[in-house]
């Protein structure tokens, strides 16, 4: 995976600058130390919790949810909390969070550190799925090097749960965390508050914490100097499919999705946009003017989720494409709600044949009624997304559908898939 | 302050068995698979006892009901869940 340095790029979050300038010297020449207080200092939580709630930050790792309004709710705890980084990355074709902590892994360590010692936090849980070594490794490393250099100030530590599509999910991480599996839980109302050994637990996406690195240095007008008025900061982006320069991309909220598509080799025949991740939403070119903001994507039915952004060419088939997705997304499943384990399969296996050409009417029917019917009844966002993909593909490619309906597939759905399906074993969720 | 109550199923623990729609097929509908599709509007006064004996005839304990309080004035409409019923 490379680090492209084409325009409409912002280095903030990569500005060190790639895998072999990764080491902690490098880091504080290019960033200067981290401020924080030589001791237990009891502002230092509430002027991190403003700066950040003045920055506008929001999470990074899907669910885009306001960083500083979460620490706020953990500095109201009493118990000491756990401050966990999430950098589990479930989305296959998500390599972003892989990236960064290649590349800016103390910058990474550096959020997490201010956050623990400003909630002070026992210890720091740095989660990355079992199947990201890299990943593992560069945080293992970058933290052994800040022990070394006597800069460590909270217990911290790489833990590997296991790299399950769901495993990332809040609920899941903790579950983990706490002793159990990394399956989501069912909770009668969503806590406000998650727990691990009966402790508050902060979870926070890495690169939300790297932001936060930032922040703490540089201050809220600074972040807020760079993206758009209502979704300050940059953010990073995993550019795949007909492109010829996929990789990482750091750019400024507010880009336009066009110059997104432009900045990494798109020509003029795409077709659709992935976006978010395999629970995201297809995007129709009426859309690419459109700037990467949380609200215009709103609009659009789609969000940044995780930052994937998959250019699917004009030659390609949206809906078989979608149908390879919704399959593999039905095998992530954690087989616990009737509705996920038979509704996600039904569903894939409908839009298959849609794809195929090899239906009627009766059986778009039968999908649009499954969609409906499966939508909010897991404990965990799994169906809604697979949902959300298959309901935007079947609006955004209906011209295909109609002509598939009509006669038979076209040359698309026989090609290649543009998409990063990875074989998991299935393997235990422990 | 209103209370409103709801029916809801917690999805990990039902296991399809469907005594519960046989019971309460006016407030619960089986899909293709067997599992239950609860109408999770407020349950009005007259199945109130229906919903909770649905609810006690669940082998899995899966179904309870959710009261929320509706506060009135400038927050008309947020819901604070006060009390659940038929949980362990
Ligand atoms: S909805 Fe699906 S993925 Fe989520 S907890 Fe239930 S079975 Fe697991
Ligand atoms: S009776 Fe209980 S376990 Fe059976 S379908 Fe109804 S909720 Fe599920």
């Amino acid at each position: 995976m490379t680090t492209l340095d084409s325009p409409p790029v912002t280095q903030r979050l990569l500005a060190t600058g790639g895998p072999e300038h990764a080491g902690l010297a490098n880091h504080l020449a290019v960033h200067g130390t981290l401020p924080v207080p030589e001791r237990r200092d009891r502002d230092f939580a509430p002027r991190l919790v403003a700066a950040i709630e003045q920055s506008g930050l929001t999470g990074r790792g899907g669910g885009g949810f306001p960083t500083g309004k979460k620490m706020a709710l953990l500095a109201a705890q009493r118990r000491r909390p756990v401050i966990a980084v999430n950098t589990m990355e479930g989305e296959p074709a998500s390599h972003k969070d892989e990236v960064l902590a290649t590349s800016s892994p103390h910058l990474v360590l550096d959020g997490a550190e201010l956050v623990a010692r400003a909630l002070g936090a026992v210890g720091i849980k740095v989660c990355v799925a079992h199947d990201r070594p890299a990943t593992a490794n560069a945080l293992a490393f970058a933290i052994d090097e800040r022990a070394a250099a006597g800069l460590l100030s909270v217990p911290t530590e790489v833990v590997t749960p296991p790299g399950r599509y769901v495993s990332g999910e809040e609920s899941a991480l903790v579950h983990w965390l706490d002793g159990g599996e990394s399956t989501p839980t069912f909770r009668v109302e969503k806590p406000t508050i998650l727990r691990v050994g009966g402790r508050p637990t902060l979870v926070d996406n890495a690169e939300t914490m790297a932001n936060i690195g930032l922040i703490g240095r540089y201050g809220p007008v600074w972040f807020r100097e760079v993206g758009a008025p209502d979704a300050p900061g940059t953010t990073l982006l995993t550019v795949s499919g007909a492109v010829s320069r996929p990789g990482i991309y750091e750019i400024p909220l507010g880009t336009r999705v066009d110059r997104v598509l432009t900045g990494a080799g798109a020509d003029s025949g795409i077709a659709a946009v992935l976006l978010g991740g395999y629970g995201g939403a297809w995007l129709g070119p009426q859309h690419f003017s459109s700037p990467l903001t949380p609200s215009a994507m709103a609009t659009a039915g789609a969000s940044i989720g995780a930052g994937v952004v998959v250019a699917l060419a004009t030659s390609s088939c949206g809906l078989a494409e979608t149908a390879r997705i919704a399959h593999w997304m039905a095998g992530e499943s954690a087989g616990q709600c009737g509705p996920c384990v038979f509704g996600l399969p039904a569903i894939a296996e409908d839009l298959t044949l849609l794809a195929a050409g090899r239906s009627s009417h009766s059986v778009l029917e039968r999908l649009c009624h499954r969609l409906d019917e499966v939508e909010g009844r897991g404990a965990c966002g799994h169906p809604d997304g697979v949902v959300r993909i298959v309901r935007s593909a079947l609006s955004v490619f209906a011209d295909d559908l109609a002509s598939h309906l009509r006669s038979g597939p076209c040359p698309g759905s026989r090609a290649h898939t543009v998409l990063a399906l990875p074989g998991r074993d299935g393997g235990p969720w422990r | 302050m209103a209370v409103t109550r709801r029916l809801r199923v917690d999805p990990v623990a039902c296991d399809a068995f469907g005594h519960c729609a046989e019971l309460a097929p006016e407030l619960i509908a089986l899909d293709e698979w067997g599992y239950p599709v609860i109408d999770e509007r407020p349950i009005p006064p007259e199945l109130i006892g229906l919903a909770e004996a649905a609810v006690r005839i669940c082998p899995r304990r899966a179904l309870f009901v959710e009261e929320t309080a509706t506060a009135g004035g400038p927050r008309r409409g947020r819901s604070t869940p006060v009390r659940v019923l038929g949980r362990r």
